[in-house]
C-alpha cells in the first residue's frame, strides 16, 4: 500500500432520492478533494437511503448507468466508493458498493450477508452477491465487506487471506439497545468488532456508516478509521454528519504484521480440509 | 441481565433529533401537543422544545369539567418553564352535548370520548397552526392497550413510544421535567381520583421489567415463571393484555383482493422519497 489520505462521507440520505442524493455526494467528493484527501468512501447504499422496500426496482441501476458518469469523472482527481443498488442483467437486485478510481469502476463488492431477521428484511428484496475478493487499487490492495459481511468472521478473514491490507466496510447501522458508552448497544458492539478485526488481520478497517433517521430508526454514525494494530486513527462524532479524515501509512501495517506475524502462520490447508469435512458432516446429519 | 437504566444524554440527543427530522422531511416545522399536566406529555413537550425551539411548540390544555385543577396547574407550569406557546379549550360543552343524547353512558364512553374529542382538537390545530401532532403515548402503556385507539393514542409522530413508563419518569428527571409532575401517580384524569396503577392492578415498576423480558429480551412467559420467579397470574395477565390489544397498534385489516394490497404486499417506507 501506498501513504495516502482516507476520506469517510458520514452523510444522511434521502430515503429513494437519487437526485438529491448524487448532489450530497458531488458536494462531499469537492470537500474530500479540498481536504487533499486520496479515497472517499460512502456508507451502504448512500445513493438511494436503506429500508427501500418495494422502492428497490426503482432506485436500481446498471452500472454502466449514466447517473455513475459523476463518479467516473470526479474518480480522475480522487478514489471513491459509493452505494446504490445494483440491476444485474438477470433483474437481480444487488446491494452493492462500487470503487471508482482513474474514470472506471475498478471493483463491485455485492452484499454476501443480506440480514433478514428484526428490523431487516433485504433477503426479501435482494438478492446475495457470491464472492468475497481482494483487489488492487492504486492505493494498495483492498477488500469491500457491507455491513452484515463483517459480522461473519469468515468473511474478513477471506479478505485478508486474499492479501488484503485494507478492509472497507460501509454500513448502514440503525441504532438498537440501550447504549451504556455510545447512543446504542449495538454501536458499541460494532466498535468492538472492528477493532479486533483491525487487530487480529493486522489490516486497516475503514469503517463508514451513515446518519439520520428512516421511519424512526437512526443510524448512529461514529465511522471509523482502525490501524491494522487495533488502534483507532480517527473517529467521527456520532448522530451528525460529517467527512472524517485519516491518513494511512504502510509502515504502520509493516509494524504491525512484525510485531504479530498473524497471517504469516496462517493454516488455510488446515482450514480448508476441516470445512470440507464440516461440509460433509453437515449434508450427512441435516444439520 | 435486565436493565431499564437510559443513558439519558445520548437519548435526549437522539429523541430531539428524530423530532427535528421527522417534523422537517413532513415539511413542517412546528408542533402541536395536548399538555395533561402529566409526566409523559410534559416530556413531549420538553423535546419538542429542545428540537424546534419554544417558539414552535404548541401546548393545548384540554380539560373537562371534573378534571383536576392539579392537573391544568402542572401543564400551566411547563408551559412556563418552557416558554412555549399555550391555549386552553374547554372540551365541556362539546362532551356534554354528546351525553345528554345518552345519559347513561359509563365511564369507560365518557373517557374514549374525551380522548377523542381531544384528539379532534389538536388534528384541527395541526390544520391550523400547520404543526404536526406530537404522540405522548409511552411503550408501557402502548403494548398493555391503555389507551384510546383514535383518541390519545392518535399523533404523527411520536418520540416516547419505545420509552417504558419508568424510562420516561428517568428522561424526565434529567431534562430537568419539575419533580412534582414526575413522581406523582399517573392518571388518565377522567374521574375523580382515578389512577393508572389502580386501574391496571399493578405498579409500572413491576409491569416494564416483565414487559422488558418478554419484548425487549423475548423471554418465554414459562421462563418468566419458571426462571425469574414472577407470580404467574400476573405474567399472564400482562401478556394477555399485550395479545389483545395487538388491533390498537395496526392500521385496520383489510380485506385482500387484489393482487398487491396496502400493507400487505405494497411496502413502502412512511418516509418513502423524504
Amino acid at each position: 500500500m501506498r501513504q495516502f489520505r482516507v476520506a469517510v462521507g458520514q452523510i444522511a440520505p434521502t430515503l429513494g432520492d437519487l437526485e438529491k442524493n448524487l448532489a450530497l455526494h458531488e458536494k462531499m467528493s469537492r470537500e474530500a478533494i479540498a481536504q487533499s484527501a486520496n479515497l472517499l468512501i460512502f456508507p451502504e447504499l448512500s445513493l438511494t437511503g436503506y429500508f427501500l422496500k418495494d422502492q428497490v426496482p426503482s432506485v436500481a441501476l446498471r452500472s454502466d448507468a449514466a447517473a455513475l458518469h459523476l463518479f467516473r469523472e470526479l474518480s480522475q482527481r480522487i478514489a471513491i466508493m459509493v452505494g446504490f443498488v445494483e440491476e444485474a442483467s438477470s433483474h437481480r437486485f444487488y446491494n452493492a458498493s462500487a470503487y471508482f478510481e482513474g474514470g472506471e469502476i475498478r471493483h463491485i463488492h455485492r452484499k454476501v450477508y443480506l440480514p433478514t431477521y428484526g428490523i431487516f428484511d433485504e433477503a426479501r428484496y435482494l438478492a446475495a452477491g457470491d464472492r468475497i475478493r481482494a483487489f488492487d487499487a492504486a492505493l494498495g490492495r483492498m477488500a469491500i465487506l457491507i455491513c452484515e459481511d463483517l459480522w461473519h468472521p469468515a468473511a474478513p478473514a477471506i479478505a485478508a487471506w486474499d492479501r488484503a491490507e485494507i478492509m472497507i466496510c460501509p454500513s448502514a447501522s440503525p441504532g438498537r439497545g440501550l447504549g451504556q458508552t455510545g447512543p446504542f448497544q449495538n454501536a458499541s458492539t460494532w466498535e468492538r468488532t472492528i477493532r479486533t478485526c483491525g487487530d487480529l488481520l493486522t489490516s486497516y478497517v475503514v469503517y463508514a456508516n451513515r446518519v439520520g433517521y428512516e421511519d424512526g430508526a437512526c443510524f448512529w454514525g461514529g465511522s471509523e478509521v482502525v490501524a491494522p494494530s487495533g488502534e483507532t486513527v480517527a473517529k467521527a462524532r456520532y448522530l451528525e454528519e460529517e467527512l472524517l479524515l485519516a491518513d494511512l501509512d504502510p509502515g504502520s501495517l509493516r509494524r504491525a504484521r512484525v510485531a504479530n506475524p498473524l497471517l504469516r502462520d496462517e493454516r488455510l490447508d488446515l482450514t480448508a480440509r476441516e470445512i470440507a469435512r464440516i461440509l460433509q458432516a453437515r449434508s450427512t446429519d441435516g444439520e | 441481565m435486565l436493565s431499564l437504566q437510559l443513558n439519558c444524554e445520548s437519548v435526549r440527543k437522539v429523541l430531539a433529533g428524530f423530532i427535528d427530522n421527522e417534523v422537517r422531511k413532513a415539511g413542517f416545522h412546528r408542533v402541536v401537543v395536548g399538555l395533561s399536566g402529566g409526566v409523559d406529555s410534559s416530556l413531549s413537550a420538553y423535546l419538542a422544545a429542545e428540537a424546534l425551539g419554544p417558539a414552535n411548540v404548541w401546548g393545548i390544555l384540554m380539560p373537562y369539567r371534573t378534571s383536576s385543577p392539579e392537573s391544568a396547574a402542572h401543564a400551566a407550569m411547563v408551559v412556563q418553564a418552557l416558554g412555549i406557546n399555550s391555549l386552553t379549550i374547554e372540551i365541556t360543552p362539546m362532551v356534554d352535548a354528546y351525553f345528554g343524547i345518552f345519559p347513561d353512558a359509563d365511564q369507560v364512553r365518557r373517557g374514549n370520548k374525551m380522548a377523542r374529542e381531544r384528539m379532534t382538537i389538536l388534528f384541527d390545530h395541526s390544520a391550523r397552526l400547520g404543526a404536526l401532532v406530537l404522540g405522548t403515548s409511552n411503550k408501557t402503556e402502548l403494548l398493555l392497550g391503555y389507551g384510546t385507539l383514535h383518541g390519545d393514542m392518535a399523533s404523527a409522530v411520536n418520540p416516547l413510544g419505545d420509552l417504558y413508563k419508568t424510562q420516561v419518569r428517568q428522561l424526565s428527571r434529567h431534562l430537568g421535567v419539575p419533580a412534582v409532575i414526575v413522581e406523582k401517580h399517573p392518571s388518565a384524569d377522567l374521574w375523580e381520583g382515578q389512577t393508572d396503577e389502580a386501574e391496571l392492578g399493578f405498579t409500572y415498576e413491576e409491569v416494564d421489567k416483565v414487559l422488558c423480558l418478554l419484548v425487549d429480551q423475548r423471554y418465554e412467559l414459562s421462563e418468566l415463571i419458571a426462571e425469574c420467579r414472577f407470580d404467574e397470574k400476573f405474567v399472564r395477565a400482562v401478556a394477555r393484555k399485550v395479545q389483545a390489544s395487538q388491533y390498537k397498534r395496526r392500521l385496520p385489516v383489510i380485506a385482500k383482493i387484489s393482487s398487491r394490497t396496502i400493507d400487505r404486499d405494497f411496502r413502502y417506507a412512511r418516509d418513502w422519497g423524504r
